[in-house]
């Protein structure tokens, strides 16, 4: 009762703060259009504003504790990394790229850099092998050769640096070795080392996260866990893109009865949550695959591919009867241009943008489902490293948090983890949709 | 008013098929499992006597379809059948008394309440907040303000809702000790009591599906602002907040009731993962349960009570927003 009490003094506080601030800005200028017009909202909201800051400052050099201030070091370091990646692609790259770069507002540089280190962690979590230098290359060149040959803009000359980039990183990477200490399933002898290195407190340094509860590495484990859990989410929406994509133009270009069938099977499927029936049909499947781990994540990327891909299928459906009706396909089609030649030459191309943008919402959608399911303990199986499994088995560590507060980061790492890249994806998606939707109110 | 019933009823015959078709889905699927009921209660202890025993009792050796409708006769008139969890744990303690209990209704009706119990107090907060806020950010659009929320919402929309519920966990429960963090209600708790263990829980879904609601609102507003009407009321000289509340509002209800709606048919499908960090003895903590020890009966019912309630949610959005909306209320 107190604390209802607290917040109405404090909002009293501030809706007269507000209204002393603009009196005093009218009378220091002398009556200024700006502070003349100001709601006594707006003038709140500074007062709100200031009070937050204040707070914030006191919190984070006297009276707060350890998490507040790892969570603002951790907002100013991916803020400063944010803003320097803007930085560089403004001054690298195409005059195209550039001009992207330009536009762009910090939370979509934010997200992008943040992809960029998630996909740098997850190729290069384990020791890269040559083969897979020789594949990049065996598949570069043609790429490299193809850009040169057919294009002169500048962005398929571009390709060229950026094919060799990439290849020198692996060959770096190669000889760097792995980025994770250890291996994900390398168990030590000592357990439940206390995360922070610190012998004094039971932690050691060699494992600066620490162990859990059967002496894995932690922070190996987080780190595989970006290959595993991002790389498994990957190839999941991919597949859901290559079903319900498919099925949605089949179903947008030749329309009649093809369409009605599929339309109707997506609408049932669709009329149950998805997480629900993730859950019923990895039962299923977990009795199909029996102790069969690996076979287990196999069905579990089909199950979440299938149910996501009716929303895929929607999208495309809609996307793709849209342009059907367009005169370029009328043409096409008189021209006598087969069912291929349509899909991927017509439709395809003119559809690219919000499928873009329904990949990068897919993703994200895909990749809570697999941490959910991981969380409930049916999800990705436990030789891999998973974040949403680490979250589940190092949860009662939090309750800790008070007086070790190291102890309690392993577990919100892992989550936080889920939690950043979504989140990276998210604030990149809202702004492509914001870009291609033309709103500029 | 005629048409207004007609279409209604139209809605509500297409969504009782589509809740048959998809019980059927929820049959054939878990029939679909290797094994059966009779091997699954006998475990090792299967004879083929014995098997062919439970078969004829439980009415497995009927064909398929008569077992359907079988199963979705007793499941209307609220008969889901036996947990096997509960009757492998009857044979076991060799009594059978108190049977009543073994029932997967039995089991699920009180889980079931709290689960609508704390999905309705996540409503409560959830959509006065989310309305107020999208009302600011369409009033205050493009300040800081506006770009702060945005950013919050946007951030705790795409946030796993179990990392959500441990920061709530950490900054209420642990650090500064509000809140309970593991919410045990049981029957017999008083009001105020269950409603404070509730609050953690129901927090955490308010954070999850505030976002989603607010930027419709905020949408829905700013959609409308281009319109000529507000020109002119701008033009009157009425205040911004008078525009928006009385003049913008009302136009954009449509959008805002329908996105409601299915925000709380999130409420009450998306509990699950919540309820397993809070312990909160729901339906979701039973489904998962089940789904871990493929407890079958008590799996199929609860999926059938989950997109019952899914279905009915979206029923009733899209009747709301045709009677919201004169334009389709009179389909040419």
């Amino acid at each position: 009762m107190t604390y209802i009490l607290y917040l109405i003094l404090l909002a009293g506080v501030c809706v007269g703060g507000g209204w002393v601030f603009r009196q005093s800005g009218q009378m220091a200028t002398q009556n200024a259009p700006y502070f003349r017009d100001m709601p006594l909202g707006v003038a709140s909201g500074f007062v709100i504003g200031l009070l937050a800051l204040i707070g914030g400052i006191y919190l984070y050099f006297w009276n707060g504790n350890q998490f507040f201030r790892w969570a603002i070091q951790g907002f100013f370091i991916f803020s400063v990394l944010a803003y320097y990646f803007r930085l560089l692609g403004q001054q690298l790259g195409t005059s195209a790229s550039r001009k992207l770069f330009r536009q762009m507002p910090m939370t979509a540089a934010f997200g992008m850099a943040t992809i960029l280190v998630y996909a740098f962690l997850a190729i290069f979590a384990g020791q890269v092998s040559i083969a897979t230098i020789f594949l990049i290359a065996v598949v570069g060149l043609p790429l490299v050769i193809y850009a040169q040959a057919y294009f002169t803009t500048e962005a398929a000359r571009s390709i060229t640096w950026i094919m060799f980039g990439v290849i020198a990183i692996f060959i770096i990477m190669y000889f760097v070795g792995p980025i994770a200490p250890y291996g994900q399933d390398q168990i030590f002898p000592r357990a439940n080392i206390v995360p922070g290195g610190d012998p004094a407190l039971g932690g050691d340094p060699a494992f600066p996260l620490g162990t859990d509860q059967i002496g894995r590495d932690i922070l190996s484990r987080l780190i595989y866990g970006a290959q595993n859990t991002v790389g498994i989410a990957f190839v999941t929406t991919c597949l859901a893109f290559l079903i319900g994509a498919t099925f949605g133009f089949l179903a947008a270009t030749l329309q009649g009865w093809l369409d009605q069938i599929i339309s109707r099977v997506v609408d049932v499927l669709m009329a149950i949550p998805a997480l629900i029936f993730a859950l019923l049909l990895m039962t299923i499947a977990s009795a199909w695959a029996g102790s069969n781990g690996a076979l287990l994540t196999v069905y579990m990327i089909v199950i979440i591919a299938v149910i996501d891909s009716t929303r895929v299928y929607r999208l495309a459906r809609a996307v793709g009867l849209n342009i059907v009706v367009m005169d370029y396909i009328e043409a096409a089609k008189l021209r006598g241009e087969g069912l291929g030649y349509l899909i991927f030459r017509e439709i395809l191309p003119n559809a690219t943008a919000p499928l873009l943008a329904e990949f990068g919402l897919r993703f994200c959608f895909v990749f809570l489902t697999i941490a959910s399911l991981s969380f409930l303990g049916v999800g990705i199986q436990p030789p891999l490293a998973d974040w949403g499994t680490m979250v589940r088995d190092l949860a009662q560590f939090i309750n800790y948090a008070a007086f070790a507060p190291q102890a309690a980061t392993a577990p919100l790492l892992a989550a936080g983890a889920i939690a950043l890249l979504t989140v990276a994806v998210n604030f990149v998606v809202d702004w492509m949709l914001h870009k291609s939707s033309g709103l500029k109110e | 008013m005629n048409s207004v019933l007609r279409i209604v009823l139209q809605r509500l015959g297409l969504g009782v098929v589509t809740l048959v078709v998809v019980s059927f889905v929820i049959f054939v699927a878990v029939n679909a499992m290797p094994g059966d009921f009779a091997q699954a209660i006998l475990g090792q202890g299967y004879t083929e006597e014995a098997g062919e025993a439970i078969r004829r009792e439980v009415g497995l050796d009927k064909p398929y379809f008569v077992r359907y409708f079988s199963w979705l006769g007793a499941a209307l008139t609220g008969d889901f059948g036996t947990s096997f969890a509960k009757a492998n744990f009857a044979a076991y303690a060799g009594n059978t008394a108190g049977s009543g209990l073994d029932t997967v209704a039995a089991s699920i009706a009180p889980r079931l309440e709290n689960t609508l119990f704390l999905a309705g107090v996540a409503a409560m907060i959830a959509v006065p907040i989310s309305l107020v806020l999208g009302l600011l950010a369409a009033l205050y659009r493009n300040t800081i303000f506006d770009r702060f929320t945005n950013i919050f919402t946007l951030s705790s929309i795409s946030s796993p809702e179990f990392f959500l519920a441990y920061i709530l966990i950490l900054l209420l429960a642990v650090l500064n000790p509000l809140l309970p963090s593991l919410s045990n209600v049981f029957e017999g708790m008083p009001f105020s009591e269950r409603f404070i263990k509730t609050l953690l829980p129901a927090l955490t879904l308010t954070l999850v599906v505030t976002a989603h609601m607010m930027r419709m609102t905020r949408a829905a507003i700013i959609n409308l602002l281009a319109s000529p009407y507000i020109e002119m009321a701008r033009l009157k000289g009425i205040s911004p907040m008078r525009i928006i509340v009385v003049h913008a509002l009302p136009n954009a209800l449509a959008p805002i009731i329908n996105v409601i709606a299915l925000n709380l048919a999130y409420l009450i499908t998306g509990v699950v993962v919540v309820e397993v960090v809070f312990v909160y003895p729901g339906i979701g903590q039973l489904f998962v349960d089940s789904v871990k020890i493929r407890d079958i009966p008590v799996v199929q019912a609860s999926c059938l009570i989950f997109a019952a309630a899914y279905i009915l949610l979206n029923l009733l959005a899209d009747v709301l927003s045709i009677l919201s909306n004169p334009r389709l209320r009179h389909p040419k």
